[in-house]
């Protein structure tokens, strides 16, 4: 095979992207992966791991400011935010070099550049023109640039960038998107977020935790609009009494920019009011990228800024793939690296199955955290479900208390006719960790009955788990 | 830990089986894959293959044995490194579990048949030298999810008919979802037929002594049940036609002329029934709506005509292999094929791919002499054609009395799927493929 000739050419070296790389080489494919930027893509370098590292020091700041209630004394807490910034993009830079090595590794070949496909089957790369976001990343050692190639099986994994709305277009300065967020040049005295989706609470969390006033603007009537509404209403409840300011129904009209200051005009229940912030961030979802990629020239059906596929990757053109955020929603990594996997499995000839969007978890690193998997209790009803609900506040966790963290809520929904657990829903002490064991019991398609036999170790969270479930069915124990 | 090998459960119905052979020795090397014995059910024998390598330690049911029980063990297989006397340490018959027992429903490669249900330690079920058999054995654990189990349990789905979709044959929600709610609900308890009156109460009509008890074998059970099952289930109707043969069998001796030859012996010889087998064929194919099956989410239109032949087998029983694909074989093919499913039917060679599922059925008592008669149907088939004999016969024809070669059959009909209009349409196609065979041919 000549050098520009692969089974398998993937466009995007994000999670989605890089990770069916990885199984294609394993399966023994030859496998290419084209990147304009930065191997690991947004959630390795811009996205979910480095605003873990900020929200980590945020926390761990928190517990300075709370060190008295631990019997322990700080003199005087504070933070360096360019410490703080700095250790975020050591940890990012990390987590590029790890995806490097694994391509090494896997003998996967990286092309630099921007792909464009222009009939199945080839793709023309060259020279990357986007704006790029940090300081520039050095072409891996070894990679194929500018050039025509070809593959069997091509696969757009290139993923999705903040939604801009009109009035509200990001300038870089005062009105950031989640890049400048995470790497602000000085510490914003007061800021305005406008949405209230994980990106937008994340960053609300860290600025507040650090001491910005903070205020959310969110335009539906709940925050955290795709979370169930109990979960929301915990949440916004707990955030409020951090000091955060939260508007729901709110729509952002305008912004007025001064050289310190942005004044923002909202609309609230039929009222006008302003909100001036140093900052803006706008979070308001994020948008497939589906331009500039030769989409059209081969005609591959998109329909409302995502590649239709179906529910394999493959699109209606023999040979073309889209996976991950590209694909549509849930736009969160595992699911994009669940698509790849089962995508490239599939072109293999695998037995696999097609993936179920009920079945993705969601986790949001706020304080407290958030994380939930399958229907809403809304949502299940709306499906005309019959539902049996348990709660279990984490007050009656003796895990919780001991930790010194006793608010959250553990919540799950059931079909009440056969046991079906249809949903979990969790804000608190680390539930994201926990959320998991839901996500395994749901795939293995237990019951409450499973659930209810299943051992719970002790001391943990996690009791709190199958307290909840207990709960469904009148059993709660520790309530 | 030695192994104990168990008695396979070969289909799902079945329940005990007999110990025909033994290939192996004890003290024999067997590796994973190497046929070990040969165990015969009420419609065919099977081999047996190992699972696990090791060396035979000890055979613990003697070939010849009748009616050994799915999932008792059968013999004990020793790991490398293991001698004889490690035999004790694996229980023979079916003694309490241990605690290892939870590891052992793990499906190995290429089989579906399950771990038993009372397991000794690290016991292995024995796959089939057969990939078609996908069925959860319901003698054994059932690999099912929880929450399938119960919406099984809830609608009365019974698990041991379905074949699970999920990782290694797991039977999932989707499965139960999509099997038909209630039916295996109105078949009779399997293995047996359904006792309008109770023995004793039979027995007590007649003379003590005055007969011999024939315990019932496997296929005489599954006899009972199916045609129980369909009788109550099936609203039969039947529909008899008189077929002129006349030119039918002119055409046969002429093709049979032609047969190619091989050590001076025709490669093949056409019979009366290989061209009812294709005639049906071509009839089902041009009425879709009778190759169907009821079921209750919808009717199952089938694409191929799979024909089961009622084969009988000598000394008791039959059994229905089935030549599938029927529309799109010539005439000599379908001979061929069909002398050689009857064979090994007779043998009880078949395997179940071979006799299981079908579209429609033939069932020719000819060579008996039978004028007329109706057939059972056989669920999921739709339709059963019972061909009766040929013979010369003075008819009618154009106000005269004339001499023909004649023979009646009857179509019976799931009136679920099929109203009397549609077969007798049917048998109006088929009537114009027998009396003018040239049509099979083209």
């Amino acid at each position: 095979m000549a050098d520009n000739q692969f089974d398998i050419v993937i466009i995007g070296g994000g999670p989605g992207g890089y990770v069916a790389a990885i199984r294609a080489a394993q399966l023994g494919f030859r496998t290419a992966v084209v990147e304009r930027e930065h191997l690991g893509g947004i959630c390795s370098n811009w996205g979910c791991i480095p605003t873990k590292a900020l929200l980590r020091s945020a926390e761990i700041f928190r517990y300075f400011d709370h060190a008295k209630n631990y019997g322990l004394s700080v003199e005087r807490s504070a933070f360096d935010l360019k410490a703080v910034i700095q250790r975020s993009r050591g940890v990012a830079a990390q987590m590029n070099n790890g995806v490097q090595f694994l391509f090494k590794k896997n003998k996967i070949t990286t092309i630099w550049g921007e792909a464009k496909l222009t009939k199945p089957g080839e793709i023309v790369v060259t020279a990357s023109t986007k704006s790029v976001l940090g300081p520039p990343v050095e072409a891996p050692k070894g990679a194929l640039g500018a050039g025509t190639y070809t593959a069997s099986h091509i696969i757009v994994a290139t993923g999705a960038r903040p939604r801009v709305l009109p009035g509200l277009e990001p300038d870089k300065k005062q009105v950031w998107t989640y890049f400048e967020a995470m790497n602000p040049d000085s510490f914003p005295k007061s800021l305005l977020v406008i949405g209230s989706g994980a990106i937008g609470v994340e960053f609300a969390s860290f600025y507040r935790t650090l001491g910005a006033e903070v205020t959310i603007v969110e335009v539906l009537p709940q925050i955290l609009p795709v979370e169930d509404a109990e979960i929301a209403a915990f949440a916004r409840k707990q955030f409020e009494k951090q000091g955060i300011r939260i508007l729901t129904g709110a729509k952002v009209t305008n912004l007025d920019k001064k050289s310190d200051v942005v004044t923002a005009a909202i609309e609230v229940d039929g009222k006008s009011e302003t909100i001036s912030a140093e900052k803006v961030i706008s979070a308001v979802g994020v948008v497939g990228n589906i331009e500039n990629i030769g989409l059209e020239a081969v005609g591959v059906k998109t329909d409302k800024g995502i590649i239709v596929t179906d529910g394999y990757g493959r699109t209606n053109v023999k040979g073309i793939y889209a996976i991950g955020d590209v694909a549509g929603a849930p736009m969160l990594a595992h699911k994009a690296e669940h698509e790849g996997v089962t995508c490239v499995e599939a072109i293999k000839g695998l037995k696999v199955h097609a993936l179920d969007k009920d079945r993705v978890p969601g986790c949001i690193y706020c304080h407290p955290q958030i994380a939930s998997v399958g229907l809403t209790e809304a949502k299940a009803k709306e499906q005309g479900r019959e539902v049996r609900i348990g709660r279990f506040p984490f007050i009656g966790n003796g895990k919780a208390i001991a930790l010194g963290e006793p608010d959250g809520i553990c919540k799950t929904v059931f079909d009440a006719k056969t046991g079906e657990l249809l949903g979990a829903h969790l804000s608190g002490p680390e539930v994201t960790e926990l959320i998991q064991g839901f996500v395994i019991a749901m795939n293995c398609e237990t019951t409450e009955e499973e659930l209810i036999h299943t051992i719970f170790p002790h001391p943990t969270l996690s009791e709190t788990m199958k307290e909840s479930v207990l709960d469904a069915y009148g059993r709660v124990l520790n309530m | 830990m030695p192994i104990n090998i168990l008695m396979p459960a070969l289909s799902p119905t079945m329940e005990q089986g007999n110990l025909v052979k033994w290939l192996k020795k004890e003290g024999d090397k067997v590796k994973s894959g190497d046929v070990i014995a040969e165990i015969e059910t009420d419609k065919a024998t099977m081999e047996v293959e190992a699972v696990d390598e090791g060396t035979l330690g000890k055979i613990l049911v003697p070939e010849g044995t009748n009616d050994v029980a799915v999932n008792r063990p059968i013999a004990i297989l020793l790991e490398e490194g293991e001698d004889s006397s490690a035999v004790d340490e694996a229980p023979s018959g079916q003694k309490a579990p241990s605690e290892k027992a939870a590891s052992a429903p793990e499906i190995r490669k290429g089989e579906s048949v399950s771990a038993p249900l009372a397991e000794p330690p690290k016991t292995t079920a024995l796959p089939v030298s057969d990939r078609a058999l996908k069925t959860n054995g319901s003698a054994g654990k059932i690999f099912v999810s929880p929450l399938a189990r119960r919406i099984a349990k809830e609608r009365g789905i019974d698990l041991a008919a379905l074949t699970g979709s999920g990782p290694h044959g797991r039977i999932v929600k989707k499965d139960v979802e999509n099997a038909q709610p209630g039916a295996s609900r109105q078949a009779p308890p399997a293995g047996g037929g359904f006792p309008l009156i109770p023995d004793e109460q039979i027995r007590a009509l007649f003379e003590p002594g005055s007969y011999d008890v024939i315990p019932h074998d496997g296929m005489r059970r599954t006899i009972a049940t199916r045609m129980q099952q369909s009788k109550i289930v099936v609203p039969h109707y039947y529909l008899a036609v008189d077929f002129e043969l006349d030119a039918l069998v002119k055409m046969r001796e002429e093709m049979n002329s032609y047969a190619p030859k091989e050590d001076g012996k025709p490669v093949w010889r056409l019979s009366i029934n290989d061209f009812m087998i294709k005639a049906l064929a071509l009839t089902l194919k041009k009425h879709p709506e009778a190759n169907a099956s009821w079921t209750e989410g919808g009717m199952l239109r089938h694409h191929n005509v799979d024909i089961g032949v009622a084969v009988a087998i000598p000394g008791g029983g039959l059994i229905t292999p089935i030549l599938r694909n029927a529309q799109d074989k010539s005439l000599s093919q379908i001979s061929q094929e069909m002398t050689e499913l009857a064979r090994r039917a007779r043998e009880k060679k078949l395997k179940p791919h071979e006799y299981q599922g079908g579209t429609t059925a033939i069932s020719n008592l000819g060579m008996y002499g039978v004028k007329h008669f109706t057939a059972v149907v056989n669920p999921p088939h739709s339709t059963i054609l019972a061909v009766a004999a040929s013979e010369k016969r003075a008819i009618v024809k154009n106000d005269q009395i004339v001499m023909a070669t004649m023979m009646t059959a009857t179509i019976s009909c799931d009136h679920r799927v099929l109203d009397g209009a549609n077969s007798a349409e049917l048998m109006q196609t088929l009537k114009g493929y027998i009396e003018k065979p040239i049509g099979l041919v083209m």
